[in-house]
């Protein structure tokens, strides 16, 4: 009890600093001078509105409908607390991390802590605000970390990812957009990475293999039935994710021109030949074609045409999509191979799909000032390359590092009593349906 | 007094529930239930995943009959159940000692 009261004092006064902190920062925050433009400030504030729908419900809701029904609340609440943490995290040190002043390549200055200086006036080269763009950067940072939960559902514990959450986004995902976004050295390098494919999806999809390996595989995996509950969820879920996405690589235009219409049609065309890929395969394979399959379909394109979207024309958006389909159906059936437990295919889907996608944007890349191996630059493939090959080894080995430290200090899993009870009643004390 | 436990396809509940009342049977008890005979179950495939589904839905019917009606009861459910395939379920007749109507205490033939 002492204890407790202790500790809510020195929040208190955490606050307070904080608190005083951005008073002082808004003062001396000068008022916007460059032109707004209202068009872009609109589409870019809906775009950040559709990027959170993407996570909850929609991943939430994907993710949700794939696990038992013991582990549906447990589930979806990973998504829900993604979102909450990333964005104290972000308003407090993530942004300037990723977007302040760059230092050495590496990572931004601390300028923008607490939010400091981030006003309405113009973000520099857009006529959008920049509280929009930061706000936007957010919800990417949300939707990131809450993929991973695909990884880990049914078996870890809902405090160690809270923490997990807090380390993955300030050491791991902030460095990474950093990089690519903030003026650090893959940006400058020339990797083409328009709306995250390999800050968001290679580096979660990575992030949840090393999770699934420290982890460890859930009691009874390959022995009993672990099939989805509720598989309206998961379809409702990924057309909410198709419906998002749109916010998420059209917005990434920041303003409501014509690249961000190319990155619209591109992301729906892509993402229709992703269903199609994927059931085409898995039809030629299992003799029938799956509504998982179509929902996992339309996931892969979305995330393969999301690196690419500003950079090419319908026709090649239609080969990226149908290619991220075929390839990360192999990907998750191939699986079992392997013998680790990424419970609901963050890997094969977003890792493996964003690595593609990441590549065919170095293929296919020809509109927006990008050019790729098809349209006579052969070198973007090489460069795009090292974009993957640098995002793979950083998020595999902070994420796996940063595990392996929280495990030693408060355990990761459940204990096994409490898997099988199932995570809604042991960690939250709930059941989804009574 | 006979006891007759029947095991169908779920789908044919109603035509069987009909074809019972048309001779007069005039009550009967229902449940969901789960099992294999010859049938087995099916295969379920997820993201490539196949789970082998041993039990199958079925429904259970139960109903008290007096001795003169066992054949013509046998008759109707049966060709009321049947589709030909593999999975039509079982008749089970057992005897059945007693038979008591709770509101009016009625015992036996009277109380079917």
């Amino acid at each position: 009890m002492k204890d407790k009261r202790v500790s809510l004092k020195y929040i208190s006064i955490l606050f307070s600093v904080l608190l005083l902190y951005s008073l002082a920062g808004s003062a001396l925050a000068d008022e916007g001078s460059a032109a707004i433009s209202a068009g872009d400030t609109g589409w870019l504030l809906t775009s950040s509105a559709l990027v959170l729908a993407m996570t909850i419900p929609g991943l939430a809701l994907f993710y949700g409908g794939m696990v038992r029904d013991k582990n549906v609340l447990s589930t979806m609440m990973y998504s829900f607390i993604s979102v909450c943490v990333v964005s104290v995290v972000w308003v407090l040190w993530g942004y300037t991390i990723a977007f302040g002043t760059d230092v050495g390549g590496i990572v931004g200055s601390f300028e923008f802590l607490g939010s400091n200086g981030v006003g309405p006036e113009a973000f520099p080269g857009t006529a959008v605000p920049h509280l929009a763009f930061m706000v936007f950067q957010l919800m990417f940072a949300g939707i990131t970390v809450a993929l991973i939960s695909g990884a880990i559902a049914e078996r870890m514990k809902f405090v160690a990812f809270v923490l997990f959450a807090v380390l993955w986004v300030t050491l791991i995902y902030a460095p990474l957009a950093h990089w690519v976004w903030g003026g650090g050295w893959l940006g400058e390098l020339g990797a083409l990475d328009f709306a995250g494919g390999t800050v968001v999806h290679i580096s979660s999809g990575v992030a949840a293999l090393a999770a699934a390996l420290v982890l460890g595989k859930r009691h009874g995996y390959g022995a009993e039935k672990m099939a989805p509950h509720n598989l309206p969820f998961t379809l409702v879920g990924a057309a909410l994710l198709w419906v998002g996405w749109f916010g998420f690589n059209a917005g990434s235009a920041l303003a409501a021109d014509g690249i961000a219409a190319g990155a619209f049609v591109a992301t729906h065309v892509a993402t229709s030949a992703g269903v199609l890929g994927w059931l085409a395969v898995e039809w030629m394979y299992t003799g029938k074609p799956t509504a998982l399959g179509g929902a996992s379909g339309a996931i892969a394109g979305l995330v393969a045409i999301t690196p690419a979207a500003g950079f090419v024309g319908p026709i090649s958006s239609i080969w990226i999509g149908l290619g991220a389909g075929i390839v990360c159906y192999l990907a998750v059936v191939w699986k079992a191979k392997f013998g680790y437990d990424d419970a609901l295919d963050v890997l094969g889907i977003h890792g493996i799909g964003g690595t593609w996608g990441a590549v065919a944007t170095g293929l296919f890349a020809s509109v927006g000032g990008a050019t790729g191996l098809f349209f006579g630059n052969p070198g973007q493939v090489f460069i795009q390359a090292v974009g993957v090959g640098a995002t793979w080894v950083f998020s595999f080995v902070g994420t796996f590092i940063i595990l392996k430290v929280l495990d030693a200090v408060i355990g990761l899993r459940v204990g096994r009593e409490e898997e099988i009870i199932g995570l809604d009643l042991s960690e939250h004390s709930e059941r989804a349906y009574t | 007094m006979k006891l007759v436990k029947a095991i169908i396809k779920p789908f044919k509940l109603d035509e069987v529930k009909d074809a019972l009342t048309e001779i007069g049977i005039q009550g009967m008890t229902v449940t969901e239930v789960k099992g294999f005979g010859r049938q087995k179950g099916h295969k379920e495939t997820y993201r490539g995943t196949e789970y082998q589904i041993d039990f199958v839905p079925k429904v259970k019917l139960e109903l008290a009959i007096a001795d003169d009606l066992e054949e013509k009861v046998i008759e109707t459910l049966g060709k009321a159940a049947k589709t030909g395939s593999i999975g039509d379920g079982k008749i089970f007749i057992s005897d059945l000692s007693n038979v008591i109507r709770i509101r009016t205490g009625e015992t036996g033939d009277g109380a079917v």
